[in-house]
């Protein structure tokens, strides 16, 4: 299997969709959306980070078995904060 | 199966031992940085949780703390990183073509980029001593607001410090392995077939500036508007 070249264009717009976003997400956080600023900010720091690790990583040419790896370790880091805050968020409430 | 080794083919200078050839030994370069890389989202991984966990307990004294950080630099800082991570793909992109004196002048800019965030994150944190707000070191914070707790606020800062400090850390080695990977580069070292250390040091740089991508919006940007 020869490796994967990408090409130009595509880091370009993923560049350009990555500057995009951080202009975005500074912006809406002048804007009061109460529990949603947490909501929006996260999930387009998600959005980024997916997009890096997709095409500045390869993680979309790599190999099956580094994808099987990559997925691993992000389920593993969602057990930690999951269960964590599902601990911390929960004991205020009465029993 | 296909040997390099088989007979009258000579093997490829870089084809190390137990591999059967350079796309094998490229891929397990490949997963092996991956599964350091994924270490590292544990450590970080920590330290986000202990910022959501505090930040979930002494929410008002988090959201007053976090007030003092410097958005302006914050945001410029995180377009600074998204430009070096364009500039070390396109590097990376220039290697696996084999055009290694190409590869020079998109580490060198990665390396400008990497030197502008450092700076910056310099500026910021001479501010926050100037300010007053270094735990440990010359800590003093008064706020009238009755929820809000010193103690509380100041364990805001350790972790911001502690968090960033530990990203700026990353970013110091991350500029030492491309200045060796500029001078590997422009010896002419790497090949069409044999990059491996150009790219793993380019998975390395994504990452930090993962790490940064989500640094940013959860120090800086999420308690901006709380009232």
């Amino acid at each position: 299997m020869a490796e994967h070249v990408g090409p130009k264009k595509i880091y370009v717009a993923v560049w350009a969709t990555l500057m995009a976003m951080t202009l975005i997400t500074t912006l809406v956080a002048f804007v009061d959306l109460g529990r949603f600023n947490t909501v929006v900010a996260l999930a387009i720091a998600t959005f980024k980070a997916t997009l890096v690790v997709l095409f500045f990583m390869g993680a979309k040419y790599t190999s099956r078995l580094t994808r099987v790896v990559i997925i691993c370790g992000i389920f593993f880091l969602g057990l930690l904060l999951a269960f964590s805050m599902a601990d911390y968020l929960t004991r205020l409430w009465p029993a | 199966m296909s040997h390099s080794t088989e007979a009258g083919a000579v093997p490829h200078p870089a084809l190390q031992v137990p591999y059967r050839d350079l796309d094998q030994q490229r891929e397990t370069a490949t997963l092996g940085m991956f599964v350091f890389l994924l270490t590292e989202l544990m450590m970080f991984g920590g330290l986000f949780c202990a910022y959501l966990v505090y930040r979930t307990l002494y929410f008002p004294s988090f959201l007053e703390a976090s007030r003092h950080m410097d958005l302006t630099i914050g945001a410029i800082n995180t377009a600074v990183l998204i430009c070096s991570s364009l500039t070390m793909a396109l590097g990376v992109q220039a290697a696996q073509k084999g055009r290694s004196k190409t590869i020079v002048p998109y580490m060198l800019v990665t390396l400008l980029f990497g030197c502008t965030f450092l700076a910056l994150k310099g500026v910021e944190y001479y501010h926050h001593w100037y300010m007053h707000e270094v735990p440990g070191f010359n800590f003093e914070f008064s706020s009238s607001i009755p929820m809000v707790d010193v103690g509380k606020v100041q364990l805001f800062f350790a972790l911001y410090f502690i968090m960033t400090g530990l990203h700026a850390l990353h970013m110091l080695i991350g500029i030492g392995l491309v200045t060796w990977i500029t001078i590997c580069a422009y010896k002419g070292r790497y090949t069409a077939g044999y990059h491996n250390p150009v790219e793993n040091v380019g998975l390395y740089w994504h990452f930090v500036d993962i790490v940064w991508i989500y640094l940013f919006p959860l120090l800086y940007l999420i308690s901006r508007m709380h009232t």
